[in-house]
């Protein structure tokens, strides 16, 4: 009956998935950099945005259409409009990655500094849990959906261990304060991410049930 | 808490060998818009049929359950006539009278008998305006009704139904043979009449059931599927069947 809105909807899917991918190397990319204080790849990085971006907008485009063409109800309307919230939350993931690449840029021409390793265990965190929420988008996973804002307690623990190693250097002076507070930013950004993975299956959860945060939207 | 207009129990209809209405139970709302979807021959226009008894005289046709109009059996004690000035309808294609649109008009009035021109005048304003097309026919209304456009007739026809006043109006695919403009009118118009009216149309138009009607009934080979507030019914359907054939994916 329907071939050609099945087709979208599957094109749609795709390139969500790309631009999760996009998304997920923008973050290793930029904790290698910083782990590797290497510019290039930090470059790298913030380059990679324009195409994260790039993507953005089309798969916006893709969804506005299909509002348009296909007039979508029931469990197409939620995904739909799941997608347009979620690429949001993606974008400005891809701005933090961003943003870490930019602090590595200026940390590279500094003295070696030791960075807590709680930050490397917020990039893989943080890596997860913005793959299982478009996972959990793709499969219609609500028990993986759920995991992913339960995971954000561990990121949020990570937060506050870096934060206390971070003042733990500074009190005893090891390594230079100025690049101490790089890296609390850094790891603010890394809790951000989390942040905006928990949005993106907050989303999710509402493409599932209808439900977003207990309130029904339609 | 809303009124029940009609409530439907148990209702089976036979024509013939043919079950066309399956253990049908639902309570339609007094003053508010329900919309019987689903796709052709499932039973919704039988339905629809049924409320002002137009199946009556169709050979073969057996009715089983009760069908009360405010607690009224309407296969009992009702006389026809009288359920009929009370249930107007509407159907797919506007089928005006040959005459003028003065006289479509009148035409119920007067067969109720109706005869003060002065009475009559006032039902003619008032079911024109009531039915948004005063303006447009005022200054012509002993002009011939055919000469009118489709979505005009069509609104004379809601204006005509209007004239006898009746409380149930039914419409049977009303905005199926209107171009865009003439369907937003007429989709105005029933949300304007729902003040003072209980609709209940059977329309093919998914997205004119999400944004006139206030409960949407779904019907598939016979049966009501699902019956449910419309914004629910097309957001979170309860029934695969409903949730397949609102997204096209059969029907």
């Amino acid at each position: 009956m329907r071939i050609r809105f099945d087709q979208e909807l599957d094109a749609m899917h795709n390139d969500l998935i790309s631009m999760a991918a996009m998304v997920e190397t923008a973050i290793s990319q930029g904790v290698q950099a910083l782990k590797y204080r290497d510019a290039k790849l930090a470059q790298q990085t913030i380059a990679g945005d324009t195409e994260i971006d790039r993507k953005e907008r089309s798969i916006e485009s893709c969804c506005l259409k299909l509002l348009l063409q296909q007039h979508p109800v029931a469990r197409d309307l939620r995904e739909i409009s799941t997608a347009l919230k979620m690429i949001t939350d993606m974008e400005r993931i891809g701005d933090l990655a961003e943003d870490i690449a930019e602090v590595t840029l200026f940390l590279c021409d500094r003295p070696a500094y030791a960075a807590p390793i709680q930050i490397s265990h917020m990039a893989e965190a943080t890596i997860k849990m913005v793959r299982d929420a478009i996972d959990s988008f793709i499969m219609k996973d609500l028990a993986k959906a759920h995991s992913v804002i339960e995971y954000d307690d561990v990121v949020d623990r990570l937060f506050v261990e870096t934060r206390n190693v971070l003042i733990e250097n500074i009190h005893q002076s090891t390594g230079d304060a100025e690049q101490a507070m790089d890296i609390m930013m850094i790891a603010k950004y890394f809790e951000r991410i989390g942040d905006h993975a928990v949005n993106i299956s907050e989303w999710v959860e509402f493409s599932i049930t209808g439900t977003h945060k207990n309130t029904r939207l339609l | 808490m809303t009124n029940i207009k009609y409530k439907i129990q148990d209702l089976n209809l036979h024509y013939g060998a043919f079950h066309a209405l399956k253990n049908i139970s639902l309570d339609l709302p007094e003053k508010q818009i329900t919309a019987f979807i689903g796709p052709s021959g499932c039973g919704k226009s039988t339905l629809l049929k049924t409320l002002n008894r137009m199946n009556d005289l169709v050979e073969g046709c057996h009715i089983d359950g009760t069908v009360t109009l405010d607690g009224e059996d309407i296969f009992d004690r009702m006389d026809v006539n009288v359920l009929r000035r009370r249930v107007g309808m509407v159907f797919q294609k506007p089928n005006p009278f040959p005459m003028s649109i003065y006289d479509n008009i009148a035409f119920g009035p007067r067969t109720h008998g109706i005869r003060s021109r002065a009475k009559l005048d006032q039902i003619v304003e008032k079911s024109l305006r009531d039915a948004a097309i005063w303006d447009e026919v005022k200054d012509r209304l002993n002009k011939s009704a055919l000469g009118m456009s489709g979505g005009q007739q069509q609104r004379l026809c809601i204006a005509r139904a209007l004239a006898i006043q009746p409380e149930v109006l039914l419409m049977d695919e009303p905005t199926s043979a209107l171009d865009p403009i003439s369907t937003m009118k007429v989709e105005d118009l029933v949300q304007e009449l729902k003040k003072d009216y209980t609709i209940i149309m059977v329309t093919h138009n998914m997205q004119q059931a999400t944004r006139v009607s206030d409960k949407t009934a779904f019907f598939l080979l016979g049966e009501v599927i699902e019956f449910n507030d419309t914004a629910d019914l097309f957001s979170m359907p309860q029934d695969q069947r409903t949730e397949n054939y609102i997204t096209g994916r059969f029907g």
